[in-house]
């Protein structure tokens, strides 16, 4: 325990670097997963397509490759990134991907009469999308939002690998440095615990809160 | 004056399936007419293409005198924008047979909403318009509820205020008492009674209450295999039709 005291500004710039990584990747990740699932609804073949190639490809490649390569291989073609940003990216990308399946399957599953009823009321196109059709979507994105969030905390241990200080970085130093192996880990799953448990707390409040009027089917 | 709206020969297909087979119909201003006829005859499609919730595949349509799905360029004749196409559809309002209330709004905000955003009219008037027409369909001890808590059939009595709120000139009602238990069906009637005094309103219903439709209507049309087989005065239709089909769909909806 006291290896675990001594080095707990180290532990505690790991954790700091993996929260600073987790929501900033899980803010890109949100917005490339509204943009890229709504384009895939989208009325222009040419969007969804670039939609769809985005969706393949971020999804279908190792998360871990994909940094690499942004890691190692775009400084060949004179794009340096730092370790932070190439990490957010990444993550951010790779996760926005998944998430894009997420806000198209629930756009899609918000009954058509909702969006005749917004026509009928002569509701714009834009103003049928922002005011009908997406606060009833969100509810049920929240669920599998959380789950997205919770698995991205658990990937951005991988940014060890690119040199980022991160909490999985930083127990292997300690590791390395002190000889001791089961101090330094159990320090880190006590850590990655508990941050999984503050998003799973601000997803059920958010649900509890979207979801107020929204008739929602339960086993009870 | 012109008919407030005119079909003509219009046609609308789904796939193999010919659902309007070259209509023709009109309507005149502050007429009430109800579409009765089997299943799958084309009623409902009639509302749903004056709505533009489906779009027809020959003739066309006019609503006030104007052109539904055409508009003018300078001399010519173009296929409507979505700008036409908004002020056509300001011009109707449409109640369904499922409700389709906002399920994430409180009922004022249902009411309310909707012509706050598409009229632009200031939060204070479209309250006060919302409240009144709340009123109107006697729900005012239910304007903070969210649709989620009501019954089938205050709900509709809030979507045909949401629908009034628009002021619209014609009133398209489609099957709007069909998904309701039996016991709710006369409150919403009741409605519909009321609004068929305002004597400036059009009103277009598709409805299987033979009853209600004869007590309310100028005209029932008939439709059968997306045309009007026969039309005329309730007393007409309903005591002495003259076609085979309309006596055996009375016949069989009597029996009912």
């Amino acid at each position: 325990m006291s290896l675990i005291y001594e080095a707990r500004w180290v532990l505690l710039e790991g954790a700091l670097n993996t929260i600073i990584i987790t929501l900033a990747a899980s803010l890109l990740a949100g917005a490339m997963a509204f943009s890229a699932g709504l384009a895939r609804l989208s009325s222009i073949a040419a969007v969804r397509c670039i939609a769809l190639v985005y969706i393949e490809v971020f999804r279908g490649v190792a998360l871990l490759v994909q940094l690499f390569w942004m890691f190692f291989v775009l400084p060949f073609f004179d794009i340096h990134l730092e370790p932070i940003t190439t990490a957010i990216l990444a993550i951010g990308l790779c996760n926005g991907a998944y998430g894009a399946e997420i806000v198209r399957s629930a756009i899609s599953a918000v009954p058509r009469g909702q969006r005749e009823a917004a026509c009928a009321l002569n509701y714009t196109r834009l103003q049928t999308l922002w005011r009908i059709v997406v606060p009833q979507a969100i509810p049920m994105m929240l669920p599998p939002f959380g789950n997205l969030m919770i698995e991205l905390l658990k990937v951005t241990a991988l940014v060890s690998l690119i040199t980022v200080h991160d909490l999985s970085f930083q127990a292997l130093t300690l590791q390395q440095t002190t000889m001791q192996t089961a101090a330094p880990f159990t320090a880190v799953l006590v850590g990655y615990f508990l941050i999984a448990l503050v998003i799973t707390g601000i997803f059920r409040l958010a649900e509890r809160r979207a979801g107020v009027g929204l008739d929602r089917g339960g086993l009870r | 004056m012109s008919p407030i709206i005119t079909l003509r020969d219009v046609r609308k297909t789904f796939g193999p399936l010919v659902v309007l087979d070259g209509l023709n119909m009109e309507v005149q201003r502050g007429e009430k007419v109800a579409l009765i006829g089997p299943s799958g005859s084309g009623k409902s499609t009639v509302l749903r293409t004056i709505m533009t919730l489906e779009t027809i595949d020959g003739g066309e349509i006019e609503i006030d005198g104007e052109s539904l799905w055409h508009m003018k360029r300078g001399s010519r004749v173009v296929p409507a924008n979505e700008a036409h196409l908004r002020r056509m559809r300001s011009k109707v309002g449409m109640v369904f047979q499922q409700f389709n209330l906002f399920p994430h709004w409180t009922v004022l905000k249902n009411v309310m909403n909707p012509v706050r955003t598409v009229l632009g009219l200031p939060e204070p008037e479209a309250r006060a318009r919302a409240e009144e027409l709340i009123a109107l369909v006697g729900l005012q001890d239910k304007v903070n509820q969210y649709p989620g808590r009501l019954s089938g059939g205050q709900q509709q009595r809030v979507a045909i205020a949401r629908a009034l709120a628009f002021r619209p000139k014609v009133m398209l009602f489609d099957e709007v008492t069909s998904a309701l238990d039996p016991e709710l069906v006369g409150e919403v009637l009741n409605v519909l009674r009321m609004l068929a005094h305002e004597h400036d309103l059009t009103m277009i219903m598709v409805t299987h209450q033979m009853g209600f439709a004869r007590e309310i209507s100028d005209r029932i049309l008939f439709f059968e295999h997306g045309r009007i087989a026969e039309e005329g005065t309730p007393e007409k239709v309903f005591n002495c039709p003259t076609n085979d089909r309309t006596r055996a769909f009375l016949t069989a909806v009597r029996q009912a």
